[in-house]
């Protein structure tokens, strides 16, 4: 099999997650998770899935303004969505706003964007963070941009359903509010992950290696994939290569 | 009739008070950059910017020449162009005061103020730092079953909405297609200041198609005409935006210094234009 880049791989690993999806929205700043939309897509048929690309206009049919994405999925009409972090930690709270002691931060990020609304509300919340690193995936964020788990009374469909890095897949346990190294990338073990993560988490029984993208799969991400993010990331697709 | 308001930017621009509350679209969606320059080289200050429901290049700008007390924001972020660095400076410094809020949380305020109403309830948010953050938001039980917990969050009233649109009529009803965030802000304010690429001689409500896209003049203070007025952004379906002055920003606007350079810049190449 021809060989491929560590891209294409997460491409394939999160498209993956998005299996009998209906209707998959990507945000701001997200070009790998829409990449894996429109391959999950793609290999649902085409008809079936819905894919959302904020700041698309061929891919995006909301007509209400900004906020239709947010009353949607509090309809429950979005069924899947990414979120990342500066910080992840283990119990699935994101950070999205600083590093430091707010107000006073020593690190600002941007902010934290739709995240403390839609991670109630979207059923599968894949977050995603290339960087797997003791600093990225913390034992405690400094800032909670949006909870992972919610107390019984808060009204919550919704809430993170696995964590894509680029040396592995985790799955996220509600009940225990952990998470469950489910999936090594190729050249890592648990060993390693344990010592690039900052947070316990639990084994799966059966982790395996993260199954490589097959020739079927890299054709599409090298063609219509890479023709359908062109136009909100045209260059993460220039850098994408060509079939 | 539009003749009594259309002006010029530079009037435009002198209808924003110092300190009045400003809201302005994201960076994708029909934003008045050179009606932003224009309120630069007016010097105005104290500005309460809020972000509908978060900003980029354009409360970069604002924030880099002084202009912003207080910025409300789900995000300020260049998008692929990496982090909004005045915002960041200031932010971190302290200089500009923050209130983090989160996309829905702004779109609702500003709905509760379309409805006249003193806040709108919202799920979500609970258990967000963000809520310790933002005292002036409210816990409340839902009155109803399941009385699940809800934030309230204050309506919002800018006393501006500030924005750019591909063209108005000759009674100041402006066109603004699908990017209906702009009919929530025009709602929302007390009033909209508007520049457009073009005044054109039609009645944007004799035409079923046109209406639905429009905003009524009921809401507009006043219209400019600004050619290329979001450049270097986009404005969506007119022109696309031009990548490598944003680079150019991005990298210039890194350091104090280098974004006096790109302000003078740019108010040269604006004059040059007007």
């Amino acid at each position: 099999m021809s060989a491929y880049s560590r891209t294409e791989l997460l491409i394939a690993v999160i498209a993956r997650l998005l299996g009998g999806v209906g209707h998959v929205a990507v945000g701001a700043s997200s070009p790998i998770p829409g990449a894996a939309a429109f391959l999950a897509q793609a290999r649902s048929g085409g008809d079936t899935m819905r894919v959302t690309v904020l700041g698309s206009r061929r891919h995006n049919d909301f007509t209400d303004g900004g906020r239709e994405l947010f009353d949607c999925a509090a309809q429950g009409r979005i069924d899947a969505f990414f979120l990342g972090g500066g910080q992840i930690d283990g119990h699935g709270n994101v950070n999205l706003v600083g590093l430091g002691d707010y107000p006073n931060l020593d690190v600002r990020f941007p902010g934290s964007f739709g995240s403390a609304y839609l991670y109630f509300l979207v059923p599968r919340v894949i977050l995603f963070r290339e960087e797997h690193s003791p600093r990225v995936l913390v034992p405690k964020v400094d800032f909670i941009s949006a909870p992972g788990v919610s107390a019984p009374e808060v009204h919550r469909p919704g809430g993170p359903y696995g964590l894509v890095t680029g040396r592995a897949l985790f799955r996220f346990d509600k009940s225990r509010a952990r998470f469950g190294l489910a999936s090594l990338h190729p050249g890592e073990t648990v060993a390693s992950i344990k010592a690039a993560t900052g947070f316990e988490f639990d084994l799966a029984p059966d982790i395996g290696e993260t199954p490589a993208p097959d020739g079927a799969t890299l054709s599409l991400i090298r063609g219509p994939v890479r023709d359908a993010i062109a136009e909100v990331y045209p260059r993460f697709a220039a850098n994408l290569r060509s079939d | 009739m539009v003749s009594k308001n259309l002006l010029s930017l530079q009037a435009l621009a002198a209808r924003v008070p110092d300190g009045a509350m400003l809201a302005v679209p994201p960076d994708y969606s029909c934003v008045a950059l050179a009606a932003t320059l224009a309120l630069i080289r007016r010097g105005v200050r104290r500005l309460h910017l809020l972000a509908v429901p978060q900003s980029g290049m354009q409360a970069d700008l604002l924030i880099g020449a002084g202009c912003v007390a207080t910025i409300e924001c789900a995000a300020v972020t260049l998008g692929e162009l990496g982090p909004a660095p005045r915002f960041t400076e200031a932010v971190k410094s302290g200089r500009v005061c923050i209130k983090d809020s989160t996309c829905p949380a702004i779109h609702a305020a500003l709905q509760a103020s379309e409805k006249g109403l003193p806040f709108l309830p919202s799920r979500g948010i609970i258990g967000s730092d963000l809520l310790r953050v933002r005292p002036d938001w409210a816990l409340i039980d839902n009155p109803f079953p399941p009385h699940d917990p809800l934030v309230a969050l204050p309506a919002l009233k800018p006393d501006i909405a500030l924005f750019h649109a591909p063209f108005a009529d000759r009674h100041g009803n402006v066109w603004i297609g699908r990017r209906r965030e702009l009919m929530t802000m025009a709602h929302a304010a007390k009033e909209s200041l508007v520049t457009v690429e073009e005044v054109r001689d039609i009645d944007l409500m004799a035409d079923e198609i046109f209406a639905a896209g429009a905003l009524s003049s009921l809401y507009v203070g006043a219209i400019a005409e600004a050619k290329n007025g979001a450049w270097p952004l986009a404005l969506p379906g007119v022109y696309e935006a031009d990548e490598a002055a944003l680079r150019r920003y991005a990298e210039l606007a890194s350091s104090e210094a280098g974004f006096a350079h790109y302000l003078s810049e740019a108010n040269a190449a604006r004059h040059a234009a007007e």
